[in-house]
């Protein structure tokens, strides 16, 4: 179903990190944007879709006007709002906001970190574009940050703070199908596996909140008002979003679930994990029995590597990107 | 990521560097082998340099790890040449990236920690002022980290991870085990045991709204895979089930000893010829007093863990990989020196205060 491309070569290879791998589109420019984390370090590649043209760029986690700091980045993320698209990078000192090619960055917002270290570490993790014009950023507290991005230029301004969580926010997602029927808006994820479905506006409004079982929910995602979420236990499951109703459990994977992903227009749902496969599968909802079904289509074996990004490289999952724990390179993989 | 995890990481890596001294030690006069050991377990599992490690804080480059571990190790009466001291750290790193990415489940990151205490408590087991501190370090381990939910354990074991980022040395051992490919990478297998708490993968199991189950199918995984084992125990003592941890180097094959001259086109480490090399080595060494920094008669002796270097010399390649990677590390050591720096120098501080 599925066969390996060539590889993309990045400078350094990739950190320990959840859902370790950013994807961006550029339809006009026939090109395709690539992130990976390693320590510090964004790594970002330009492909050209003729794969003929590759550039690189390497963006530090640091604070503006402030030359010898620099954090461990726990995640790096495309989001793509209707009027512009962001690169956001959250590390243990604070939120990064570049311009999608990373050329210019222009927002930072600093994290309340105390003098000296304590024993909860502190850092952002977890990035998700909303609606028109939001990009939320949760933190290790369990807050979620929501920002006000305007339509161009750097005055982006911290709109509200939601308080939910308790635990440290691993993932977030936004609905992704584009349908504007969908009532939740967004979901976010934590350290306990608590999932929270929230509607956006002017101020956000919990809709929902789905208890977790003492295991993280490192990875999750909302399309067609299901939510596919992705455990350390290596299970999926599928929830109704606004009801909560477990529709589906997947012994998918053996080891810890690092990343997953859906292509909106076709409804494959991706999963990658730390024993070394990346799964295929395809989910179909039917709204009248308000039933899910998942089959699986197809295994890629990563020999020797732990996954810990694996990303579509477009909405109808005609190929997808992976990402491994101390491997320099992408692969690559598209549809036969 | 964790402010935790620089206990851990001194108790494993400490603990590795234990096993190879104690191995390379064993032609010396025994009461040396047991004044070095004893020497170094005293001041790594001493209040305050525990005190020190418990505060929560970043982990220390590099540069810093090896520099505290090289002090540790030339306490007493034991002198380390650097390149010796070179190739043990990253003999130690090694091994522990090997524990850390083979261990499946988040909590086995503590038995891996339990089976370096056990084994250190074994050395010093007749030293009874040095067991107790390791007696007491252990309680200290387990009240601080057994309660832990499994999302932090696992930022522990991420941050570990990315420590041993980008170290990838070939060493003999884990490939003659086949536990490292020649590209230095690890075997991950696609078999074996799931963790505790982790179901065998395979299954779909589609509910109702009412949460009955009405349907469940199969999906082929690729892999092979079985219901866990019996769960290791997390006491001060107990049978940890869990291997990792243990001397990986101990097994009745690595005892034999060959005087077969074995020459490598990649960089290796020869664990065995090392061993026949250091026999003839301390067989002829003689003891030599130093002069001035230490007071008393003692008799201190200097060895030198790894190939002469008119082998080194001949190991070209190895050298020229080793000086690459170092060199990637002095690079963004760099950078965060200034921190780290700080953070080493008072445990280097402390150190001096215990001699």
């Amino acid at each position: 179903m599925f066969h390996k491309e060539k590889s993309i070569q990045i400078k350094n290879s990739a950190s320990a990190l959840y859902n370790n791998l950013s994807v961006l589109r550029i339809a006009p420019r026939k090109l395709t944007y690539f992130t990976v984390v390693h320590a510090n370090v964004v790594n970002m590649v330009s492909a050209s879709w003729d794969g003929l043209n590759y550039s690189h760029r390497q963006l530090q986690s640091k604070e503006p006007n402030v030359a010898t700091s620099t954090s461990l980045i726990m995640q790096a993320s495309f989001c793509v709002l209707p009027s512009r698209e962001l690169l956001v990078v959250t590390s243990q000192k604070g939120i990064q906001m570049y311009e999608s090619d990373g050329s210019i960055m222009v927002y930072w917002h600093a994290l309340d970190t105390p003098e000296t270290p304590t024993a909860q570490a502190v850092f952002a993790r977890g990035i998700s574009a909303v609606w028109d014009n939001y990009i939320c950023v949760g933190v290790s507290s369990g807050s979620i940050l929501v920002f006000d991005i305007p339509s161009k230029g750097s005055n982006i301004t911290l709109s509200e703070v939601l308080e939910e969580h308790k635990e440290p926010i691993t993932d977030m997602a936004s609905e992704c199908s584009g349908s504007q029927e969908c009532i939740a808006d967004m979901v976010s994820a934590d350290d306990g596996g608590n999932l929270c479905l929230w509607k956006a506006g002017e101020e956000f409004h919990l809709l929902n909140k789905i208890p977790g079982f003492d295991m993280t929910c490192s990875s999750v995602k909302l399309w067609k008002g299901t939510v596919a979420a992705g455990y350390g236990t290596g299970q999926i499951r599928l929830y109704e979003a606004v009801t909560g109703i477990l529709h589906v459990e997947i012994n998918a994977h053996a080891r810890w679930i690092n990343s997953l992903d859906i292509a909106p227009f076709s409804g494959l749902l991706l999963s990658a994990a730390e024993d070394s496969l990346v799964r295929v599968w395809h989910m179909s909802l039917t709204p009248e029995t308000n039933s899910v079904e998942v089959a699986h289509l197809h295994n890629e074996c990563v020999t020797d590597t732990q996954i810990c990004g694996a990303r579509f490289c477009d909405d109808d999952g005609y190929a997808f990107a992976v990402t491994g724990y101390d491997l320099s390179e992408i692969i690559r993989y598209t549809q036969t | 990521m964790s402010t935790c995890a620089l206990p851990l990481l001194f108790i494993n890596l400490g603990g590795e560097m234990l096993y190879i001294l104690e191995q390379r030690l064993q032609n010396t006069p025994a009461d040396g082998t047991d004044k070095v050991l004893n020497d170094i377990v005293g001041t790594l599992f001493s209040k305050a340099f525990l005190d020190e490690l418990f505060k929560p804080q970043q982990l220390y480059s590099h540069r810093t790890m090896k520099t505290v571990l090289s002090r540790l190790a030339q306490g007493s009466i034991m002198r380390l040449n650097p390149a010796s001291m070179d190739r043990l750290y990253e003999l130690i790193v090694m091994t522990l990236k090997y524990q850390v990415i083979l261990c499946s489940a988040q909590r086995d990151l503590l038995l891996i920690s339990y089976n370096h205490l056990d084994s250190t408590k074994r050395l010093v087991q007749d030293t009874p002022g040095v067991l107790n501190q390791v007696h007491e370090a252990h309680r200290r381990v387990i009240e601080a980290y057994t309660r832990l939910p499994p999302g932090e354990l696992q930022l522990l074991r991420q941050t570990l991870l990315n420590f041993c980022e980008d170290f990838h040395i070939r060493v003999s051992l884990f490939l003659k085990s086949q536990i490292q490919n020649p590209n230095g990478r690890f075997v991950l297998a696609t078999s074996g045991p799931v963790p505790q708490g982790v179901e065998v993968p395979g299954l779909i199991r589609v509910f109702d709204c009412r949460g009955r189950e009405v349907q469940r199918c199969e999906f082929p995984t690729g892999g092979d895979y079985i219901s866990p084992t019996r769960e290791g125990s997390f006491d001060l003592y107990g049978d940890r089930v869990l291997r990792l941890g243990l001397n990986i180097s101990v097994s009745p094959e690595e005892t034999h000893t060959s005087n077969t001259k074995v020459t490598t086109p990649t960089p290796v480490f020869l664990a065995k010829e090392e061993l026949n090399l250091l026999s003839r080595l301390m067989g002829t060494l003689k003891s030599e007093s130093e002069t001035g920094s230490r007071p008393g008669p003692e008799k201190s002796f200097r060895i030198s863990l790894f190939p002469s270097d008119q082998e080194v010399d001949e190991d070209v390649a190895a050298a020229s990989e080793l000086a690459q990677i170092l060199g990637q590390f002095t690079e963004k050591q760099e950078k965060q020196e200034s921190e780290s720096e700080t953070k080493g120098a008072e445990l280097l501080a402390l150190m001096d205060e215990l001699e």
